[in-house]
């Protein structure tokens, strides 16, 4: 049997990327092929779909807007973010278990509840399809998130640290910045990848706060396929690239992943 | 745990993320609260309304039927997730270049945008160009998921499964890292099955990373939109609207702002509730390890 054990991750893997392989060969095929042929790779390959991605700006301006408003909300909430975790690992204040509790049902809040006022709201402070509007909308889910995931890696750290810095006459600032924020810098990195993560895959707010100005790749998406008929390669071609910020990011926290997900409890 | 002091000063630390986080929940949630019991005519004209949407909503079959359709997909797609997730944390390497070649390939499904999900599942299960539908239909099922109630069903959550496992893999085998190896050998040296071994060390040790991974899907599956929204529609008729595809088409779709209202706060409401009893219970497994 222990043979054999490898047999199930493999076969697991192999599940997960048949549908990606199956949006990648769809790339490099023209809309009319993929709709009258069926055929396991492209028998006319093209990389029109991704010239013309690449050469439109409507198109590559979607990416743009979304690496945008993912990056700012991923500063704005980490931030944020660090000082908070570090008084609920360290300290007892009035309150502080309900807050802790009330940020985190912001993070079970369904984002359709949300969708509306949220439009209404960001419309009334003239804000409306901005990237800071999204950015600030998105950490509605990732301020408690990196709270949460912060606090598990700084209760991980003795508080002697803390201690010892003070012994030998560091200001709270000082030791903050020196020698705490390196500590958990693994813990920092695990918590921009997540807040990277789930603002770059939701599309709700992205899509209700956004027009033309700040509008994400994936909304670029939906419109296309409606206005236009279904151009399915290109459709394809634009799906198959938001996949590679993903893939690039994984690549640079592989090693703290797993670690991170059990330290920090996401 | 740590014995932390108190000291009130702590607030100033927090106040930023207070700020952020009130000013994005709480306006927006008070808009909602303010027009589950009015009724709106357009220009800003409102009249008291009271309870009456919360019991129409309440007593409505559509929201019924909803709600009965959220909790049998989540339930289905927990029964599924956790222990397939499981099972494959456990097969998984431990040391070696198998560890960040799983890593990186299972986290793929984890980072792709929601839509582009709901987007690729479609082309993929497509019955006459897909490679699902097209190999399914060739083998003698007949297999369209745009036509036949289960067919989606089976897609939407075969999708959700494609999607979410990965996080309930990456959290057991971190649960699973952390347990120390001479607990293995003094298993092995009591001549322990392998099931022994599973259900009195690993189990055990799995249980605090467990009941965040049942929490997070459970959120996440209840709260799901964008994916069966782009794969389905929520069709074919009504079949795989869930309780968000339903809430956003009476919201946006019909602009019955009352009732849409008072669904949302019944809707976050449940969420709430169930969350609130896994949080307590995993605090409580917290306090005890």
């Amino acid at each position: 049997m222990k043979k054999y054990k490898w047999l199930v991750p493999t076969l697991y893997i192999i599940f997960l990327m048949l549908p990606i392989y199956w949006l990648i060969n769809m790339s490099f095929k023209t809309t009319t092929e993929i709709i009258n042929t069926y055929s396991l790779w492209p028998q006319k390959f093209t990389t029109e779909n991704y010239v013309k991605i690449f050469t439109d700006s409507t198109w590559y301006m979607g990416y743009v807007n979304s690496i945008a408003y993912t990056v700012f909300n991923t500063i704005i909430s980490v931030a944020a973010a660090l000082p908070a975790a570090y008084a609920f690992s360290r300290y007892k204040f009035l309150g502080d278990k309900h807050l802790f509790f009330w940020l985190l049902t912001n993070r079970m809040a369904p984002p359709a509840v949300f969708a509306l006022p949220f439009f209404q709201f960001y419309s009334s402070v003239n804000l409306f399809d901005t990237h800071i509007a999204v950015a600030l909308s998105h950490c509605l889910f990732n301020i408690p998130l990196a709270v949460w995931i912060l606090e598990g890696f700084m209760s991980a750290v003795p508080k002697e640290l803390d201690e010892t810095a003070y012994v030998d006459g560091y200001s709270f600032g000082r030791f903050f910045f020196k020698i705490f924020v390196p500590t958990i810098a693994a813990g920092i990195g695990i918590t921009m990848f997540f807040c990277f993560m789930f603002s770059w895959v939701e599309l709700l707010l992205a899509k209700t706060l956004t027009a033309t100005e700040a509008k994400p790749i994936a909304a670029t998406m939906t419109r296309t396929a409606s206005t236009s008929g279904y151009e399915l390669g290109l459709l394809a071609a634009a799906g198959t690239l938001t996949i590679i910020p993903g893939a690039i990011v994984i690549y640079f926290v592989k090693n703290y992943i797993a670690k991170g997900f059990a330290m920090g409890r996401v | 745990m740590m014995n932390k002091t108190i000291n009130q000063k702590a607030w100033y630390f927090v106040i930023p993320v207070f700020i952020l986080v009130a000013f994005n929940a709480a306006i927006p949630l008070m808009t909602v609260v303010n027009y589950s019991f009015q009724e709106t005519f357009g220009n800003n004209v409102f009249a008291w309304e009271g309870t009456r949407w919360f019991k129409q909503i309440l007593l409505s079959e559509r929201f019924h039927a909803a709600l009965g359709r959220q909790f049998a997909f989540t339930f289905i797609i927990l029964l599924i997730q956790i222990p397939l997730g499981i099972a494959i944390a456990l097969t998984m390497p431990k040391k070696g270049w198998g560890v960040p070649v799983c890593l990186i390939l299972m986290s793929m499904p984890l980072l792709i945008p929601w839509n582009v999900v709901g987007a690729m599942w479609n082309i993929f299960a497509l019955p006459d160009i897909g490679f699902l539908g097209h190999t399914l239909n060739s083998v003698g099922f007949d297999y369209n998921f745009t036509q036949q109630p289960g067919d989606a069903w089976f897609t939407t959550i075969l999708m959700d499964v494609w999607h979410w496992t990965s996080l309930v893999v990456l959290l057991s085998y971190a649960g699973l890292n952390s347990i120390q190896p001479a607990y293995y050998q003094a298993a092995e040296i009591d001549g322990a099955s392998r099931w022994a071994t599973f259900r009195y060390i690993e189990l055990p040790k799995m249980k605090k990373v467990l009941t965040l991974a049942i929490l997070l899907r459970f959120m996440d599956s209840f709260m799901i939109y964008t994916e069966p929204f782009v794969l389905t529609g929520g069709g074919p008729g009504n079949t795989t609207a869930f309780l968000s595809i339903d809430l956003v088409k009476m919201a946006l779709g019909q602009f019955d702002l009352g009732p849409a209202a008072a669904m949302s706060l019944i809707y976050f409401f449940i969420v709430l509730l169930v969350c609130w009893v896994f949080y307590n219970l995993m605090m409580k497994n917290e306090a005890q390890s």
